[in-house]
């Protein structure tokens, strides 16, 4: 056990670092509050392809330079000091396209990988429903031959919940394509062009303000059989491979200890500074402690991957831990605030209202990527192998199981 | 960047696993939990001597294996998950620290092979009452060599031969070693939670005492021996936990109410899940504290709270829901949850409770952000 650098690593780390000192943005130049532009964004994610550092475990064969996933780590750390404009790319290049390659056609991986590395592709993926969030195997979205004996598909439907819907050239569709078959069993995915006009993208008006993410609608949308990814029926297992990116790419974030110590200091109380409360004392120590250990965890599943060992179910814990913990971190701040806490505008709230903005955005990330309820469930059956809730839509027909409102 | 232990320290840890299955089951523990009259299990203690574990950490110079922390670590996870009751912990991580941190090389030489051969059971002698030790809390005092006051409780105070004392000289809060064996010693043995762990009542009179370490350094030296504990403590601990989670899971999988096993129930599982949580992130804050003990990395006061606060949380949470996963079978004598529950408590207060060590860390906290 080393929490150092190996010699190889330190040499990695020393030209990433000089590489983002000559090309990315400085601090001292990022205006606070301002949003990047895609154009920013996409220029700096083919800086990054061009020099190496997009994708850094991808294979030579697909464009990329692969590397370690030690690198990648060391590269992301380093990266995370400097404000690099937005990542519109996490969903395709976590999710989207690393299913393709492992499910996709040879044509669609040679179409694919190297556009979306280069950041001159953006991805979304359309699973959830509005019938169907924590079950997404029961999308209702259909796909069915055309009648013309093409081969081709023609899709209707609605999906929700799709993240950069808005400006995303391509997503990943989970479709119905047979209802006499028990659900899981008549899936199918295919890839989509966006801005085929059959596609309707309506923005959602979050509780938190923002509008992230979108309705899409299918009318009549018309596939070519080679959009297929994976075999008629196969959807369920193929989707497995980006969920699970999913929650790996969610899982992230920090505790914000130091910004509540920040705060605390110059904030007074009953009992004097904030920083002196024993009761937020004791809840910073919770935070760090899960904090760190969610740290560690991922560096211990950092080295499994580097021993080619595959990290499985267990990954799900750090969404489970991160995003509960945010809303208390949020709830507490606020508390200490007192009266004050209920101003919102960045312009008079503490830390530009960062406690309020995490507030409203935690329910959020407590549900997104599979809620705190269902990624139990995965930890319970998929690590610790208890079984399965009862089933009451098992060995049922699609199209024969009871659906609420 | 390596996260994980070498396949020599992992191929340690299932010969450790191997030998404790082979020597220390749950009916060995009870062996002394149900026995008054017995404070450890003498037999499991001689294996374990001859096994060489007690010098794993120390000094080839000093009879010792000569080993890394690390390996110690390894060593005490599997203690935890045997609940080994055995007085290793105050005489490897106590007695043996404190000397190889602050003793003499006189010192050394006499107390670190005997330890090595395990021929000498140690203990910590720091607690006088209720609350967290202080300079204001420390009654006992030495003048002239003679310790006289009295401590309680001290874990293994009741069969160790030599304890760290922490007492006061000249207005000086000093450690001293003493040789609980000799004159002016009193020794009563104290019920307590876990039974299957021993603990006594030291009074002393006029007993000889030699300092550990210099004039005014005994809080210090403490703090150190602490730091180092509070990791190795939290092996112990996850080793229970990740023991009591398996329990659970088992009981869940065979237990059927209502037609189905009860780890179908989603109140069932999640609870498990979050038992899996809880012992991850404390594994990982362990991991992160074995490396700072075995390097002697400056982050090791922190590290060490942050191993010492997950521990505390993972072992309780996991012993009190385990025996409530089980039931009322659970809540029975015969049922091996209590075992846990109560080496749980045993474990997570002897080095500090959780709570004083939540203020530690966020002090170290406040430190590096100050720095």
């Amino acid at each position: 056990m080393d929490f150092n650098d190996t010699p190889e690593e330190a040499e990695y780390r020393a030209k990433a670092r000089a590489w983002l000192e000559a090309n990315a943005p400085k601090r001292e130049d990022h205006v606070r509050g301002e949003e990047p532009t895609m154009a920013e964004s996409k220029a700096w994610q083919a800086k990054k392809a061009a020099a190496g550092y997009s994708c850094i475990t991808w294979p030579k064969e697909w464009g990329g330079p692969g590397g370690t996933s030690w690198q990648s780590q060391i590269f992301a750390q380093e990266e995370a000091k400097y404000p690099v404009p937005g990542n519109p790319f996490t969903i395709g290049l976590g999710m989207c396209v690393p299913t393709i390659m492992t499910a996709g056609s040879e044509a669609d991986k040679v179409r694919f990988v190297g556009p979306a590395l280069r950041g001159e592709e953006i991805w979304c993926q359309l699973f959830s429903e509005p019938s169907g969030g924590s079950d997404a195997a029961a999308a209702r979205t259909r796909a069915v031959r055309a009648p013309d004996g093409s081969g081709d598909w023609i899709i209707n439907g609605q999906k929700v919940w799709t993240s950069g819907a808005q400006y995303s050239d391509f997503g990943i569709l989970l479709l119905r394509t047979d209802p006499d078959v028990p659900k899981h069993k008549g899936l199918t995915m295919f890839w989509v062009d966006m801005k085929d006009p059959a596609i309707e993208v309506r923005p959602i008006h979050q509780m938190s303000g923002g509008s992230g993410f979108n309705e899409v609608y299918f009318t009549d949308l018309r596939v070519k059989d080679s959009q297929r990814i994976g075999p008629v029926g196969d959807g369920w297992r193929v989707s497995i491979v980006t969920l699970m990116n999913e929650r790996n790419a969610i899982g992230g974030g920090s505790s914000y200890h130091r910004q509540v110590m920040q705060l605390a200091d110059g904030i007074s109380t009953l009992a004097g500074s904030g920083i002196k409360d024993a009761a937020l004392r004791e809840k910073i120590a919770d935070w760090y402690v899960q904090a760190e250990g969610l740290k560690y965890t991922r560096l211990r599943t950092q080295t499994a991957l580097s021993r080619g060992q595959t990290p499985g179910p267990e990954a799900s814990i750090g969404k489970v831990v991160t995003a509960p913990l945010m809303q208390d971190v949020a709830n507490t701040a606020l508390e200490l605030e007192d009266q004050f806490g209920i101003i919102s505008d960045p312009k008079y709230a503490p830390l530009q209202a960062m406690f309020q903005a995490t507030l409203m955005s935690a329910p959020g990330m407590r549900i997104a990527g599979g809620t705190d309820e269902i990624l139990r469930n995965i930890i319970a059956e998929r690590v610790l192998g208890l079984p399965q809730d009862v089933r009451l839509d098992k060995d049922v027909a699609f199209k024969d199981i009871p659906t609420g409102r | 960047m390596n996260f994980d232990f070498s396949d020599d320290q992992k191929f340690l840890k299932s010969e450790a696993r191997k030998f404790l299955d082979a020597h220390c089951s749950t009916a060995t523990v009870r062996g002394v939990l149900d026995n008054v009259d017995r404070s450890y299990d003498e037999p499991l203690w001689k294996a374990v001597a001859a096994q060489g574990w007690m010098g794993t950490a120390i000094p080839e110079e000093h009879g010792g294996l000569g080993l890394g922390r690390m390996e110690l670590c390894v060593i005490a996870e599997e203690l935890g998950r045997a609940l080994a009751p055995i007085p290793f912990a105050s005489t490897v991580y106590g007695l043996a620290e404190a000397v190889l941190i602050a003793g003499s090389p006189a010192q050394k030489s006499a107390l670190l092979p005997r330890i090595a051969a395990g021929e000498l059971i140690g203990a910590l002698a720091t607690s006088e009452g209720p609350g967290v030790v202080s300079a204001g809390s420390i009654k006992a005092s030495v003048a002239d060599g003679k310790l006289t006051g009295e401590k309680l409780p001290v874990t293994d105070g009741d069969v160790a031969g030599v304890a760290v004392v922490l007492a006061k000289e000249a207005g000086q809060v000093n450690a001293y070693l003493v040789d609980l064996t000799g004159a002016g010693v009193t020794r009563e043995t104290l019920q307590t939670l876990d039974p299957s762990r021993g603990a006594a009542r030291l009074t002393f009179k006029g007993a000889a005492a030699e300092r550990l370490g210099g004039a005014g350094e005994g809080l210090d030296i403490i703090e150190q021996v602490l730091n180092r504990m509070a990791v190795l403590l939290a092996f112990e601990q996850v080793g229970g936990a990740d023991r009591a989670l398996e329990m659970a899971k088992d009981y869940a999988l065979n237990r059927y109410a209502f037609g189905r096993p009860i780890g179908s129930y989603q109140a069932i599982k999640h609870k498990l899940a979050d038992m899996y949580v809880k012992n991850e992130l404390a594994r990982s804050n362990a991991y992160f504290g074995a490396w700072a003990l075995d390097t002697d990395a400056p982050e090791l006061p922190l590290a060490a709270a942050s191993a010492r606060v997950s521990a505390c949380e993972a072992s309780w949470y996991a012993a009190k829901e385990n025996l409530q996963t089980h039931g009322g079978i659970g809540f029975t004598w015969e049922m091996d949850c209590h075992l846990f529950y109560r080496r749980a408590q045993q474990l997570g207060l002897v080095a500090g409770g959780a709570k004083q060590w939540k203020e530690r860390l966020v002090t170290q906290l406040e430190r590096r952000n100050a720095a």
